[in-house]
């Protein structure tokens, strides 16, 4: 887990509109967040401090993370105002973030959805088959044949572990395939 | 000090099963912390599900193998092939890889062995002093004032924390509602399922950690064509020290063990900030401060003395106080859960085996990790030759399979991809992951212990404060908010975090 930010320094200015912008992002999540939690939660028993019902303290929760998103949103608003201008493209700014990898990133979903959608199914050796062939396709240097080659290997080597070795209680066929 | 505890737990320690399931953690934990980009958080996290089938005693002796054989396959890898897994090896690398790339692996690699196999073996004497009697100061606390414990933890997990302390803050509440999603405690009430059945029994701490450590992270390395380990060395030769270098190391591993003890203890990244603390120390008091950053050994064994030093201390507030000081002991939390043990001051007292048995193991476990390590390491260099896109394909394997293992529940599994996707997207826009994980972890007790107390206090939310200890443990976290908050910290902190430019 390369922990990006203590050992860089960037110069001031770029920072505070870089963050500026992440700021605005981050904000807007925790209130839309803390708005879906607080909402939810008042439709259940609230109660009183005294007898706190199950929705007292997500309800309390929830309207704290708004007021913290609106706090983080407020900063960002700052950074941006500085009288110093930002350039007309911000995403230039995240040097060591990269473009969103959307391709890549759904690949890695779409694996990990497989997994739980078919596992019961198909079982596991046919799963994982498919969850490990999916993610490794969203590698950079990887076409089909080569992920194919990477998730039979994979597949082999986890049923080893896990099943041979772990002795896991998990079927290796599944039900569809009649396991 | 009570000698019948530490007695009884080298006994426990000692029998041959303990010690092939500590040997098998740590192995495990060495060889997945070796692999590149993947941290200590992602390697206890993936490899848990591994320890359930097994005794509680066996199982924890086992993670916590796991967790320093990943601590010191990481500092391989920094010091091999500069990919750091973690901020704290990130130091090691500074002065381990250049000594590598001048032919001297084997010293830089023994130095890191032999420095915190010491760290270890003081830190752990320091765990079996310290913790009874914290132990027995804590259980005295009532619901009032362990919902004032937790809060001071997380408010201070976050203090030695780097970047914005409000979006810091957000994370923990935004951990904590996560923490509700569940059926009430008291009420039975399922709440946030959306109907689903098979949620009423809350998000599993497994399907967080994996998705915060394991997928956000894959998602955030494919930004990036993988940076391909080009500077490799595969050379390791006279994988020893000499007289010169043994005086050289001695005393920056002194140092090292006693910051790193101390800073341990801190909930946050006391094992960060306690390997940073002692490189920028050691630079100081050097006669010769510019070798730093050009293989000096000294920079190898002072930080990774206190880091090895700091992980062990980390379990002091765990095992005494049921506080997870990092994001790795909130999955020990999790583990110990799951076992049915409460982690907390009765820990010692119901479970004294298990206490003294894995404050033992410890020791062992370190002992271990410096036999294994040193012959083995032919094989941790074929492993970083693992490339990436063989690796991450088999992180989804272990995380998947190991997630759906624990209770065969498939909504286990998407709950990964959801929490990896939020993740993505808060850590892309510079918030941490640790104190979320650290609030879903610790957000039941925090409800529990605020509802107690209130019914006891019959709804005056003044008890908090009049109680003496409560009000003193918030009053801490106050101070501690302020700290953090304050600009002139900020940038003392930073100065901190930067030294190795």
């Amino acid at each position: 887990m390369a922990d990006p930010s203590p050992n860089q320094t960037r110069d001031a200015g770029t920072e505070d509109r870089r963050t500026g912008f992440d700021d605005l992002l981050a904000g807007s999540a925790f209130v839309v967040l803390g708005l879906a939690f607080a909402i939810a939660a008042a439709r259940y028993d609230v109660g009183s401090a005294l007898q706190m019902g199950p929705g007292y303290v997500p309800l309390a929760l929830g309207a704290i993370l708004a007021a913290l998103g609106l706090v983080t949103v407020g900063v960002g608003v700052r950074a941006r105002m500085r009288p110093d201008p930002a350039p007309a493209v911000v995403d230039d700014l995240h040097e060591e973030a990269g473009p969103v990898p959307w391709v890549r990133g759904g690949l890695l979903v779409a694996a990990i959805l497989v997994f739980g959608l078919t596992v019961r199914g198909l079982g596991l050796a046919g799963t994982l088959f498919l969850t490990t062939f999916l993610a490794a396709l969203a590698g950079h240097r990887n076409t089909p044949v080569k992920a194919a080659i990477i998730a039979a290997g994979l597949t082999v080597m986890s049923l080893v572990v896990f099943v041979a070795l772990l002795q896991l209680q998990l079927p290796v066929v599944g039900t569809w395939l009649g396991g | 000090m009570d000698l019948s505890g530490l007695a009884l737990g080298l006994e426990t320690a000692l029998q041959p099963e303990n010690i092939l399931f500590c040997l098998i953690g740590v192995a495990l934990g060495t060889a997945v912390g070796v692999l590149p980009g993947i941290g200590p958080t992602a390697t206890v996290a993936l490899l848990l599900p591994l320890t359930f089938n097994f005794d509680p005693v066996a199982s924890l002796i086992m993670l916590a193998g796991i967790y320093y054989g990943a601590q010191y396959g990481g500092s391989t890898t920094a010091i091999l092939i500069n990919l750091p897994g973690e901020s704290s090896a990130a130091v090691t690398a500074l002065d381990g890889h250049q000594m590598a790339k001048q032919g001297r692996a084997g010293p830089a690699l023994a130095t890191a062995a032999l420095g915190s196999f010491f760290a270890g073996t003081v830190a752990t004497v320091l765990v079996a002093l310290f913790a009874p009697p914290l132990a027995a100061a804590a259980l005295k606390f009532g619901p009032a004032e362990y919902f004032a414990l937790v809060v001071l933890g997380l408010i201070a997990s976050i203090s030695l924390a780097s970047g914005s302390t409000v979006k810091a803050l957000a994370m923990i509440v935004l951990g904590l509602l996560l923490g509700t999603l569940g059926q009430d405690l008291y009420t039975g009430v399922p709440r946030f399922t959306f109907g689903v059945r098979e949620l009423y029994g809350g998000l599993d701490f497994v399907s967080i950690a994996v998705g915060l450590f394991g997928l956000a992270e894959i998602i955030r390395n494919l930004e990036h064509r993988h940076r391909s380990a080009k500077q490799m060395i595969t050379k390791v030769e006279n994988l020893w020290l000499t007289r010169g270098e043994f005086r050289q190391i001695t005393p920056p591993v002194l140092r090292g063990t006693t910051m790193g003890s101390l800073l341990g203890v801190l909930p946050g990244g006391g094992h960060v900030l306690a390997s940073f603390a002692s490189y920028a120390v050691e630079k100081r008091v050097s006669k010769s401060p510019e070798r730093f950053g050009r293989g000096a050994i000294e920079g190898v064994a002072g930080p990774e003395s206190a880091n090895n030093a700091a992980a062990q201390t980390s379990f002091i507030p765990l095992l005494t106080l049921g506080l997870p000081a990092n994001p790795v002991m909130a999955l020990l939390f999790g583990a110990f859960v799951i076992q049915g043990i409460t982690p907390g001051p009765n820990v010692i007292d119901d479970e004294p085996v298990l206490f003294w048995g894995l404050i033992a193991s410890f020791w062992i476990g370190n002992l271990l990790l410096v036999l294994l390590n040193l012959p083995l390491i032919g094989i941790w260099v074929k492993m970083l030759a693992v490339p990436y896109g063989v690796l991450f394909p088999a992180i989804i394997a272990f995380a998947t399979i190991g997630t759906y293992s624990l209770g065969q529940n498939p909504w286990d599994v998407f709950v990964i991809a959801v929490i990896g996707l939020l993740g993505y997207a808060l850590i892309r826009w510079g918030c941490e992951p640790t104190p979320l994980l650290l609030g879903f972890i610790l957000g039941p007790l925090l409800e529990e212990n605020l509802r107690r107390a209130m019914i006891i206090s019959r709804g005056d939310p003044s008890v908090f404060v009049t109680q003496p200890i409560s009000a003193v443990l918030l009053g801490l976290a106050v101070v501690f908010l302020v700290v953090a908050a304050s600009p002139s910290v900020r940038r003392k902190r930073e100065v901190v975090f930067s030294e190795e430019d």
